[in-house]
């Protein structure tokens, strides 16, 4: 691995890390990539790939049932990397740790089985107006079954919250906030450590959506003394199929199992089934090992690069982003929160946001453009769609100025 | 022509600026809209008959890419003066070719049409071309009784 050993040089530093992901070498239409459609998913590293094929081709076996030597090592595999999502996030025990395939399994867990087993009608769930349909639906299916109420708290002009506002608009039966630490559509940093403590004051819970502020700043579980907090390996630089769930021990011991199989029992009759401990009682069937052994990988790579070069440099990529994109005639940007993640979204005059995006992948450049799975934020901001361009520490500032430049190129072409 | 040129011919681009029979129809009711989730592009489609129902004179008020602002233009300029009949056979000529379930040479027969011969290349975008067709197949259903 080419790791900048606490270098925080400039752009050489994005470029020598550039050599650890081999995607990145690829051109589309003749032209280098330039890949900034990381919030979606980010790209993986040579050490991640390597971990899983090595997974496969020397150790693949089923996990927590066989004796022989293969599953041994697969089981210890496993666990090895559900101890490292621990310590990565500063969770206390293994037994907090829920391997599922992503923030959407995760999610719907909590709804499903925390939800669904402590919620009554009439009871609330509070979302902000920013959330991804991902924190949405689960909560919408619960409403449907026990009768609760899912409350939305409105963006501020900048695309941030107003605690205050949340304070003031409180609802005394509220149970659970659940709220993105990071918007996948502003950018913005939700301060949810403010939150979980306005949330406990008033006596309910907070799920934090960590998608996407995992893979650009450290997250502590402790520290934000968030009740649950879910997020994806996929865009953290691992593999996708595999996500994380952590929950405090006491309250994943209360919940019931939200499916049922292999692996999450302790015993099973006709006449009674009994449960497996945590975390294996949330993990029914054989799950994705190989996935948790790139996450594992995927985390053993970002704390190998360490978080203060790795925030330096997305922090001076992001300053690029927003002088350039800010000088693209006609461009609007949604989501002015000084704090953000590199994640921008715009719309290029009445240019529609599909056809920006097809203009830069003829030039090599991979955005998003659609309602990025948050179409009541997209009504919130009275559009149907926006261009996204979201970064990551291996993004380069001739990459920026080359979007730049397509997108004054695109303007013209459109015009 | 690159693939990217072939989807945004200089017609397509021209009739994106320059929408023909482009109108506001708020006198159409909201449950006609067509929407495409994917994208947030939504049309409306408005056709009336003539006095003896024959012919069909056509509009649309529709937000979305060059592609399907393109496609309900040059639509409009297709269907113009057709019967319902004929509009009806048209537009799921149309859409069977873009979709790929006729072959797609059957546009060359279409006119202006052909332009959209290059979409079929992008499957992100046939939706693109084809909502503002979907949207007429919608509208040639609901015609009063006796026209055809």
């Amino acid at each position: 691995m080419g790791l900048a050993a606490g270098g925080l040089g400039r752009s050489s530093y994005g470029e020598r890390l550039r050599g650890d992901f081999p995607i990145l070498e690829r051109t589309v239409h003749g032209q280098s990539l330039a890949y900034l459609d990381n919030a979606a998913t980010s790209q993986k590293p040579d050490s991640v790939i390597e971990a899983m094929s090595r997974f496969y081709s020397a150790s693949n076996a089923n996990i927590h049932r066989s004796v022989h030597t293969l599953g041994e090592e697969a089981t210890a595999a496993y666990e090895e990397a559900r101890g490292k999502v621990r310590r990565f996030i500063g969770a206390r025990k293994d037994s907090e740790i829920v391997f599922t395939r992503g923030t959407t399994e995760s999610i719907n867990l909590v709804a499903s089985s925390w939800g669904g087993s402590r919620l009554r009608g009439g009871d609330a769930i509070l979302l902000t107006e920013m959330e991804h349909h991902s924190d949405i639906v689960p909560w919408q299916l619960l409403a449907a079954r026990v009768g609760c109420r899912v409350l939305v708290s409105k963006i501020e002009r900048d695309g941030s919250l107003d605690l205050s506002r949340i304070e003031a608009e409180w609802d005394s039966r509220t149970r659970l906030v659940a709220v993105a630490q990071a918007s996948n559509v502003l950018g913005t940093v939700n301060d949810v450590k403010a939150l979980a403590a306005l949330a406990h004051r008033r006596g309910a819970l907070i799920l934090v959506d960590a998608a996407q502020s995992v893979p650009h700043f450290r997250v502590d579980v402790g520290d934000l003394d968030c009740d649950f907090l879910a997020f994806s390996g996929h865009k953290a630089y691992g593999p996708m199929g595999i996500g994380v769930l952590y929950g405090r021990e006491p309250l994943l011991e209360e919940m019931p199992p939200w499916m049922g199989g292999g692996d999450m029992i302790r015993s099973v009759s006709f006449e009674l089934s009994t449960w497996n401990d945590l975390p294996w009682k949330f993990e029914a069937g054989t799950p994705n090992v190989a996935g948790a052994i790139g996450l594992g990988s995927a985390l053993d790579y970002l704390e190998a690069l360490g978080w203060d070069a790795l925030v330096s440099r997305e922090s001076a990529l992001s300053a690029h982003a927003l002088d350039r994109l800010s000088a693209v005639e006609g461009l609007v940007l949604y989501g002015s929160s000084p704090r953000r993640c590199p994640v921008f979204s715009f719309n290029l005059g009445s240019v529609h946001a599909h056809d920006v995006a097809q203009y830069l992948d003829r030039q090599g450049i991979a955005v998003r453009a659609g309602h990025h799975c948050a179409q009541p934020l997209m009504r919130a901001l009275a559009i149907p769609a926006a261009v996204r361009a979201s970064l990551a520490f291996y993004n380069t500032e001739a990459e920026i100025d080359r979007l730049a430049a397509a997108l004054v190129g695109a303007a013209r072409f459109y015009a | 022509m690159s693939d990217f040129e072939e989807l945004y011919q200089e017609i397509i681009l021209e009739h994106n600026r320059f929408p023909r029979g482009a109108a506001i129809l708020d006198h159409v009711p909201e449950s006609a809209r067509l929407e495409n989730p994917t994208c947030g592009d939504s049309i409306k489609v408005e056709v009336s008959p003539s006095p003896d129902g024959s012919s069909l004179s056509i509009r649309f008020e529709s937000r979305g890419c060059a592609i399907s602002r393109a496609s309900a233009s040059l639509m409009t300029q297709a269907v113009e003066g057709l019967g319902p009949r004929e509009a009806r056979a048209l537009a799921l000529s149309f859409i069977d070719a873009l979709r790929g379930e006729a072959p797609l040479e059957k546009l060359d027969a279409m006119g202006d049409l052909v332009a959209f011969k290059g979409t079929a290349k992008f499957p992100a975008r046939v939706k693109c071309a084809t909502l503002a067709w979907h949207a007429l197949l919608e509208a040639l259903a609901v015609l009063p009784d006796g026209v055809e």
